[in-house]
């Protein structure tokens, strides 16, 4: 049996402390298998966002373990753990996050610059990851200036800049009108099946989560096995 | 990330913001503005002094005199000895000067590290006469290394058999001359009365005009051959049998460390002598003019702390706007060591740009400044350029701004690097 990608075990979040402490998570234990597409889903507060953190490593769990290919996340020090960061994991996030100052092409190389990559051949990976997206046209544009759609496909350029194995993405469509949404849901999906890479999405909406393998269902920071009450 | 590319990075954030970083720029402007004149204030005056210093005698000789033994008030007359000759002195009327006779010469000669001592001749000169027939009072000294300051011709050769002098540029016109060049070349006839009373004549040829100077005695510099023939013309008629005594010797030594020259001073005074070397003369002078620019120094430091607070607002608001940037780059593997580099080279970077336009600036007003004084109020002091700009100092002045902006930088670039990334990206 192939080790797989991510795996936590009891894993638990706690914010604040006496009156103000709040459970985000009470022991999940999960694994998710190379090139699988997982999709979180829960309400608003249900703990899904603070799960999605830990497995890509932004935070530091409570208690429990994250195991990355078999290897404890915490035995990792600070520089091995960015280098991971880095080249393993690509992020879409629903606010962008994108710097409206500068150039697409500065945008979606940002990766590649923390990665110490050369002028050049940052140059030329942001335009092949930019040319996949159909963005390269807006290469020279300034971030602020695209529609909604362009924007997240500049941040789902971005993610890909490095070649990352897993693909975090936080309501990829939350922000987009329903036709737009589909076309980044059809990228997001293209790049799972034709290009092996992992995807795991968080989402409050179930017409997107059934297109995934793989569905979790998370309530009051706890996994539970059935959409039923979600359904209801 | 690597070092050239947090340069270019730092750099562009820093035109991020235009006009916030034009106003830090501006308020490390006016620290490195001050800084830099209040040095070029200090090099121009210490130049100025040092060949001023150098135009009255040379730097690697003392003034050797007899140390009075005579204590001060109550202790009664000294008793006579015949082997003691006092000579009068300037200084309040009576005053007396042990005199020095050819034994105390070669006492102090005989001091290590002395090269060598000659005793300094009072030539009471009577008058010069240039191109026309008007006569004018003149007093002389021997050069003794000493490096005037000149207008036209050249410094004194002590080893020519000719006699030469160098004048004051105030002699030129009263001696019927045109001009400094013009003078230079010329004859002059130099009146000196003998023992007997009656006048006799050198002539002498000018060999250099000196510029006014700040510390000059008005006399002339004459050489070797013209002091002797002088001395000589002075002496006819003196009864042979008068010993040579001497106010005052110059003691030269072989170019030395200062506590050589301390070791040098401390035998003489042990066997009598006081010696003076030409710094410790001038020494005060040098002391008030250090302790005013040190003054001047303080004000442009405070200016320039004050600016550091400036470098600290700037880039904390910075780091405020930029939250979720920097949460974004760390949470795409960005270390906290590139993070903290990233704000510190841009508060380096702001203070590069305000201490290099500030300099600059001080350097071109500075050098106008300086020249329409020198033209205008302070033109009767020749050679004095009240501002002088030195590469050394004006370095010192910007890697100090720079340091000063990047400790102020340390605080802002400290807070951005310990941000939880995930606090970072939530932040709205």
């Amino acid at each position: 049996m192939p080790v797989p990608i991510l795996s936590t075990r009891d894993l638990t979040k706690t914010y604040g402390r006496g009156p103000d402490r709040f459970d985000a998570l009470r022991g999940v234990s999960l694994d998710i298998d190379r090139g699988d597409s997982v999709a979180i889903v829960g309400k608003s507060g249900s703990g899904k966002s603070t799960l999605m953190h830990l497995l890509a490593l932004l935070d530091t769990p409570g208690a429990g373990s994250v195991h990355v290919e078999g290897t404890d996340a915490r035995s990792l020090n600070g520089r091995r753990l960015n280098a991971l960061r880095n080249q393993m994991f690509g992020f879409v996030f629903q606010q962008f996050f994108l710097n409206h100052a500068t150039t697409v092409l500065d945008n979606v190389v940002l990766p590649l610059k923390i990665a110490g990559v050369g002028a050049r051949e940052r140059r030329t990976r942001g335009m092949a990851v930019l040319e996949q997206l159909e963005l390269a046209d807006k290469a020279r544009n300034k971030a602020g200036n695209l529609s909604g759609g362009q924007k997240q496909r500049v941040v789902i350029a971005r993610a890909l800049a490095n070649n990352p194995r897993v693909l975090f993405a936080d309501e990829p469509t939350g922000n987009l009108d329903s036709a737009t949404g589909r076309i980044v849901e059809d990228i997001l999906f293209d790049l799972n099946q034709n290009h092996g890479i992992t995807l795991i999405t968080v989402t409050h909406d179930h017409d997107l989560a059934a297109r995934f393998n793989r569905r979790l269902y998370i309530r009051d920071g706890q996994l539970i096995t059935t959409d039923e009450e979600h359904a209801a | 990330m690597n070092p050239l590319e947090t340069l270019k990075t730092a750099i562009a954030n820093s035109f991020r913001s235009k006009l916030r970083t034009t106003l830090t720029v501006l308020a490390i402007f006016v620290g490195a503005f001050t800084l830099t004149i209040t040095n070029g204030l200090g090099t121009g005056i210490s130049n100025y002094i040092d060949s001023q210093v150098a135009a009255v005698g040379a730097s690697n000789a003392f003034t050797v005199t007899r140390t009075d033994t005579s204590s001060g008030l109550g202790s009664g007359p000294q008793k006579y000895d015949p082997n003691t000759r006092v000579l009068a002195a300037g200084g309040r009327p009576g005053s007396t000067q042990v005199a020095l006779t050819q034994a105390d010469l070669d006492k102090v000669a005989a001091v290590p590290g002395i090269t060598g001592v000659s005793p300094v001749t009072r030539l009471n000169t009577a008058y010069i006469q240039g191109n026309n027939q008007d006569k004018y009072q003149l007093s002389v000294s021997v050069l003794a290394g000493a490096q005037p300051q000149l207008d036209a011709g050249q410094n004194l050769d002590d080893g020519s058999q000719a006699p030469q002098i160098i004048l004051p540029s105030s002699y030129v016109a009263p001696l019927g001359f045109s001009d400094s060049a013009q003078a230079v070349g010329q004859d002059a006839t130099i009146g000196i009365l003998d023992a007997t009373g009656t006048m006799r004549t050198v002539t002498a040829k000018i060999n250099g005009i000196e510029q006014n100077a700040l510390l000059s005695s008005g006399g002339a510099f004459i050489n070797k051959a013209l002091s002797s023939g002088l001395a000589q013309a002075q002496a006819t008629g003196t009864p042979s049998t008068t010993a040579q005594v001497y106010t005052s010797a110059t003691a030269a030594f072989a170019p030395s460390s200062a506590a050589q020259i301390a070791e040098m001073k401390n035998q003489l005074s042990a066997a009598g002598y006081t010696a003076q070397t030409l710094d410790d003369r001038i020494g005060t002078v040098r002391t008030v003019i250090n302790g005013i620019i040190g003054v001047l120094d303080a004000f442009a430091v405070i200016a320039l702390v004050a600016a550091g607070f400036g470098i600290v607002n700037t880039l904390l608001m910075s780091v405020q706007e930029r939250t979720r940037e920097i949460g974004l780059m760390k949470a795409m593997g960005m270390g906290s060591g590139s993070v903290f580099a990233l704000f510190s080279t841009e508060a380096a970077f702001i203070g590069l740009l305000g201490s290099l336009i500030g300099s600059a600036a001080a350097i071109a007003l500075g050098t106008v400044v300086s020249h329409a004084l020198a033209r205008g109020p302070l033109s009767d002091l020749a050679g004095l350029q009240i501002l002088s700009f030195a590469p050394g100092p004006v370095a010192v002045v910007i890697v100090l701004v720079m340091a000063i902006a990047f400790i102020a930088g340390t605080l802002p670039a400290w807070r951005a690097a310990r941000q939880n990334p995930i606090d970072s990206l939530r932040y709205e």
